[in-house]
């Protein structure tokens, strides 16, 4: 029976990778895709959202056809032991759109912390990167910001299998 | 392309105000609807016209990294000449969403995601395989940021 649930829970999910669909009962649509009802599709978002799975529903934005066409990703070297205390806070600034902790490799790569900043253009991005910095102490910092240049690829993330997902209604 | 100049008050709300607080209802397009003062008709025809002009991406769950699959952020130092190839070469795994040029020695930036690690793994050794270059693997560790959207006009 948990299986079954389970299994449910995942057909839900994966239905709904691609969006909601754009008419008036949207969740019967996905209800009728998976063999289940509009209830049981509505509980599991809402579940879903409550476990985490989900951090948010709603509407997602490209923001680069918003005219928000540049982005920089801010890299910091923080101390091991620091660098949880400086995340919290830098996650709370608006400016920044994500804030993770990822390994170094050093040689090569010595950073462990990114974060994500959007703005309209190059300029934009550096003023709110070199604003950050200021007002958090940072720019004593091992740090370094790259800029996007090409955007060669840009959907929602696809966890099915690839049979499934080629035909999954994603944005390309 | 500007914003300002296409996209009026309605749609600017409805891309804006339903980011974290869309209505779970069977209807869900006529709870929006009541919260702008417009009509169900109306919301999902301007959402499909936003859809179709490349503004909204969809409307739907944000999943948390990870929990459904696995996922990592790679990055690639490809020689100039071949970073278009190289690109577009990674951007044929249906595993890699996004797949950004960088100002960087590291100048390829992609994220995979696949049902599991060994999934992963077996992409980016793929491409490695593929491009004689090698790929650095940089999973997240630990995330900070509550995702609330993306503000566009509310500050």
């Amino acid at each position: 029976m948990a299986n079954m649930t389970h299994t449910m829970t995942g057909a839900i999910i994966e239905a709904m990778q691609g969006g909601l669909p754009l008419t008036s009962r949207p969740f019967v649509q996905i209800a009728e895709r998976v063999g289940t009802d509009e209830q049981t599709v509505i509980e599991t978002v809402r579940e879903l959202r409550t476990a985490g799975t989900i951090k948010r529903f709603g509407v997602v934005v490209r923001h680069h056809e918003l005219g928000y066409r540049a982005n920089g990703m801010l890299v910091m070297d923080l101390p091991d032991e620091s660098v949880e205390t400086i995340a919290e806070r830098l996650a709370e600034d608006p400016a920044v759109t994500l804030c993770y902790r990822r390994p170094r490799r050093p040689p090569a790569w010595p950073y462990n912390l990114f974060c994500m900043i959007h703005g309209r253009d190059r300029v934009g991005v550096q003023r709110k990167v070199d604003a950050l910095l200021i007002a958090n102490d940072l720019q004593d910092r091992e740090s370094c910001v790259l800029f996007s240049r090409k955007r060669f690829k840009q959907r929602g993330a696809i966890y099915v299998s690839s049979d499934t997902a080629a035909e999954a209604n994603i944005d390309g | 392309m500007e914003s300002g100049a296409v996209l009026d008050t309605l749609d600017r709300r409805l891309l804006d105000d339903f980011q974290q607080d869309f209505p779970l209802c069977p209807r869900p397009y006529a709870a929006m609807a009541e919260r702008v003062d417009s009509d169900e008709e109306t919301v999902i025809t301007r959402l499909a016209s936003l859809e179709e002009r490349g503004y909204l991406s969809r409307v739907g769950p944000v999943f948390r990294p990870g929990a459904l699959g696995a996922s990592t952020l790679a990055a690639m130092a490809v020689p100039a000449d071949r970073l278009q190839a190289v690109a577009d070469l990674v951007s044929g795994y249906v595993e890699v969403n996004h797949n950004y040029e960088r100002e960087h020695e590291f100048n390829l930036w992609f994220v995979v995601t696949a049902r599991d690690q060994e999934a992963v793994d077996g992409v980016l050794e793929d491409i490695r395989r593929r491009t004689g270059i090698a790929v650095m693997d940089l999973p997240l560790l630990e995330e900070f940021h509550i995702d609330l959207g993306f503000p566009l006009w509310r500050t």
